[in-house]
């Protein structure tokens, strides 16, 4: 696949520019629903500007990816231009102009379409905040389609920049849609801040291109590369890499920045479906991807990319295990999910990275949005230990046959989508000259089973088994508003809970979680084709002609070459791909056996389990931290936000006792001091101003008087 | 001593215009301690023009003295300021006793520090 030629340089075609609908319709939809806000719009009419739309938009994607043939560049106009000398150097141009090549159309492919979904989906599940609430809702999710878009077809790292930072703010208006809940605010200011500290190293990491190479377009930028790059200042380029991926570990939540997502989860659910486990999240990797060329500046780069991802795959995992609430178990296994797409791209493998992001997409959203439609249903509740055996109430088989489908996909079963995008990623890591990379891709082997034991837990739980439930505590949205209920103390749930009947979600939900599955099932073709059909896999060609695989990793991949003619590498004495088929499926199906044991066979051996690793001491810490997410929130809390506390508190007392209190308070008090001095000379007596008087002028009568005598002699 | 200052002197000059100023100075004076001593406000005023008229008398013997008219003029412009000023403090001790009903300038102290 590595082509020896150079990604071609971009023709430039100014008659395509209609593919810049794809960002400026959800931008027009993001103004009406913004108008609709503002005129007090109580219909639907959000929901369905921005369902058109962002059709609208897939369609324009469909349309250009059926025209599309090399690489374009379409400019739709002059954005910003400076030039400070005749030098080509002395000169900085960010245009809005599109590029396009097969990674952008594969991205926008996924992005429009799920965000068309999700939006009808959303239409039904946030029927209940009609008025401005579902205007602002729809204003967030257009801005962030706009923003997406940008992100990705950008032609430039400045709109990609832009896109970056818009999403950011999306998320964040998003996760605090529920300003009024303090925990939504927390958590939408928890996803801002944390971003912002990856922005910085994107920010840099462009900052450091732009000083290099003199140019922030991608075909410029890479042709640069190949060029060996036009250094300008005698800086160690080998850092760009770094910054860079500081960057997308902060948008795709990997470690040291995944505690803001499952915080986001505060946000309604089709934004965490849409925002936090299909599109926004994937970022990251499109970032790695799209840069990819870039990550060889340092030989350790795409290893230390390799190793953060799987060690938050695994971390992740460990912490999904042990949660209780539906969707952060989803949000954990989001994060685990894009551990695994990072350590496809740190092992050489974007296309297994690529693949892995695209079924992601599908069975995440798929799981998303049917957690979204139990809690629609149940009054908020999503406790999983307070739900189960929803397949047999009436109007829930669709959700629960479709989320069977996602947890499947999530747990890699053999012949799903997931199996083979996580097989590809796996077989790159196994496969590796490298020991580290063999060491990853068990860890990964490892996680799968935990990925297929904790997907299948929740499953077993809320699905299957005799069937009760507790509703939430949110007001069911059918009869009142949210604060109503929220006021009844919890005793009263019980009664609550005997009066209390479930809502099936009605078609707008069940028709996009029945194309949600299929579309699961669709992303598997190209899969099967190539391994039953021996055809090309659809996917690995849209990835091999873009940025993301040309010179993909030129040492590790020859290093790879190399390695797979001597010894054809083995898993387990057997041809790695077969072998892999064959462990993966043994990991994923354990997985599901052991979910199946513990949580449907018999529930009462999970509690015991737990009970008795609790009760000794020496693995005592094991259910706990996972429990309590390895303490991550703690330890950032003791070394980074408890010490700024402490120093704002220092300030503060600075400000109020230094500042305030002696510069400004004192300089106020000196004159107040200084005429308690001299107030006692004005008694206020005419006379002892008289007399004073008269001694002055006695004294200088006198004194002058001394002079003209003086004169005299 | 200074020649244009000696060429004004005679002897007998010399001891008319001493006794004119040490009237002068006596009047300065005692107006002075007046205006010390005394609380009563028209007194105090009485005793500012005694002062006054100190400073005119030594102002009429040195215009003498120098045989230059210009300082008894001047002596006429001090008599038509103090005459016009004295209506008018006069009026303003009138003023101030009707809101204290009295004379005492110790009712007015309130600019001090009670």
């Amino acid at each position: 696949m590595t082509d020896p030629v150079g990604i071609p340089l971009a023709i430039v075609a100014p008659e395509l520019d209609w593919i810049g609908l794809a960002f400026l319709l959800p931008l027009l939809a993001a103004v009406l629903c913004a108008l609709c806000g503002a005129l007090r719009v109580k219909s639907k009419l959000p929901a369905v500007i921005t369902s058109i739309a962002l059709a609208g938009a897939f369609v324009v994607v469909v349309r250009a990816y059926m025209a599309y043939t090399v690489p374009v560049q379409v400019p739709i106009f002059e954005w910003i231009t400076f030039r400070w000398g005749p030098n080509p150097f002395e000169s900085f141009t960010a245009n809005c102009a599109l590029y396009i090549d097969s990674l952008t159309l594969y991205w926008m492919l996924f992005v429009t379409g799920l965000g068309t979904l999700i939006t009808i989906y959303a239409s039904e599940y946030m029927e209940g905040d009609r008025g401005a609430g579902y205007s602002r809702f729809f204003f967030g999710i257009s801005i962030f389609l706009f923003s997406m878009a940008a992100l990705v077809m950008g032609d430039n790292l400045v709109m990609l920049y832009l896109g970056w930072e818009g999403v950011g703010l999306a998320s964040y208006l998003l996760i605090g849609y529920n300003y009024q809940r303090p925990s939504a605010v927390a958590a939408a200011k928890k996803a801002f801040i944390m971003n912002r500290i990856g922005d910085l190293g994107l920010a840099l990491g462009i900052f450091m291109l732009w000083a290099n190479y003199g140019t922030l377009q991608y075909s410029e930028l890479f042709a640069a590369m190949e060029n060996g790059g036009q250094t300008s200042v005698d800086w160690d380029l080998s850092v760009i890499p770094f910054l860079l991926m500081l960057g997308a570990f902060g948008k795709s939540a990997q470690i040291p920045l995944f505690t803001w997502l499952p915080d986001a989860m505060e946000g309604p659910t089709p934004v965490s479906a849409l925002i936090h486990a299909a599109t926004m999240v994937t970022a990251g990797v499109f970032l790695i991807a799209r840069m990819y060329p870039f990550f060889e500046l340092h030989p350790e780069a795409l290893a230390t990319v390799a190793w953060i991802g799987g060690s938050t795959a695994l971390l992740a995992a460990t912490i999904g295990m042990a949660q209780y609430d539906i969707k952060r178990v989803f949000a954990y296994s989001t994060i685990s999910q894009l551990g695994y797409m990072f350590l496809g791209l740190g092992v050489g493998t974007t296309f297994g990275a690529c693949y892995h992001t695209l079924t992601h997409a599908f069975f995440k959203a798929l799981l998303f949005l049917t957690a979204g439609a139990i809690m629609h249903g149940f009054a908020g509740q999503l406790d999983l230990r307070k739900l189960s055996g929803l397949r047999r109430l009436p109007g829930w088989r669709i959700v629960c046959w479709t989320m069977f489908i996602g947890c499947l996909w999530l747990a890699a079963f053999p012949f799903t989508a997931a199996f083979y995008s996580k097989d590809a990623i796996l077989l790159q890591a196994l496969s590796s000259a490298r020991a580290d990379f063999r060491f990853l891709g068990w860890i990964g082997l490892f996680t799968a089973a935990l990925t297929a034991y904790y997907s299948f837990r929740v499953w077993f739980r809320v699905c299957a088994g005799p069937t009760h439930f507790e509703a939430g505590a949110e007001g069911h949205d059918e009869h009142d508003e949210h604060d109503a209920h929220d006021q009844q103390p919890a005793h009263a749930s019980t009664s609550k809970a005997a009066a209390f009947h479930p809502h099936a979600p009605r078609w707008a939900i069940k028709g996009v979680l029945i194309i949600l599955a299929i579309g699961a099932l669709v992303v598997g073709v190209p899969a099967y084709k190539h391994v039953f059909g021996h055809e090309d896999n659809w996917a690995q060609q849209m990835i091999a002609h873009s940025s993301a695989y040309q010179g993909a990793g030129i040492e590790i991949a020859s290093a790879q070459h190399a390695d797979h003619d001597q010894h054809h590498a083995t898993v387990l004495g057997m041809d790695a791909h077969t072998g892999l088929a064959v462990v993966g499926s043994f990991a994923s199906i354990g997985g599901i056996l052991l979910a199946w044991y513990l949580h449907l066979f018999s529930r009462k051996s999970a509690d015991q389990l737990r009970a008795a690793l609790l009760r000794r001491w020496w693995i005592r810490w094991l259910p706990k931290s996972m429990e309590n997410k390895w303490y991550v929130d703690e330890i950032y809390h003791g070394l980074f936000r408890l010490p700024m506390w402490i120093g704002a508190q220092v300030l503060n007392f600075g400000d109020r006792h230094f500042l305030d209190g002696v510069l400004v308070d004192g300089i106020a008090k000196l004159p107040v001091a200084l005429g308690k001095v001299f107030r006692p000379l004005y008694s206020g007596a005419l006379q002892g101003y008289a007399v004073t008087m008269a001694g002055g002028i006695a004294l200088v009568v006198a004194w002058a008087t001394w002079v003209w005598m003086k004169g005299f002699n | 001593m200074n020649d244009a200052l000696a060429s004004g002197f005679t002897i007998a000059a010399n001891s008319q215009i001493s006794i004119a100023l040490a009237i002068s100075a006596l009047l300065f004076v005692i107006g002075l301690v007046g205006f010390l001593c005394r609380r009563n406000m028209i007194i105090m005023f009485l005793c500012t023009e005694l002062m006054f008229q100190g400073a005119a008398l030594a102002m009429i013997a040195f215009s003498r003295m120098r045989m230059d008219v210009s300082g008894q003029v001047f002596v006429i412009f001090i008599l038509t300021v103090a005459a016009a000023e004295a209506a008018l403090a006069l009026g303003l001790v009138v003023l101030l006793y009707r809101r204290r009903a009295t004379l005492s300038s110790d009712a007015w102290s309130e600019l001090g520090e009670s």
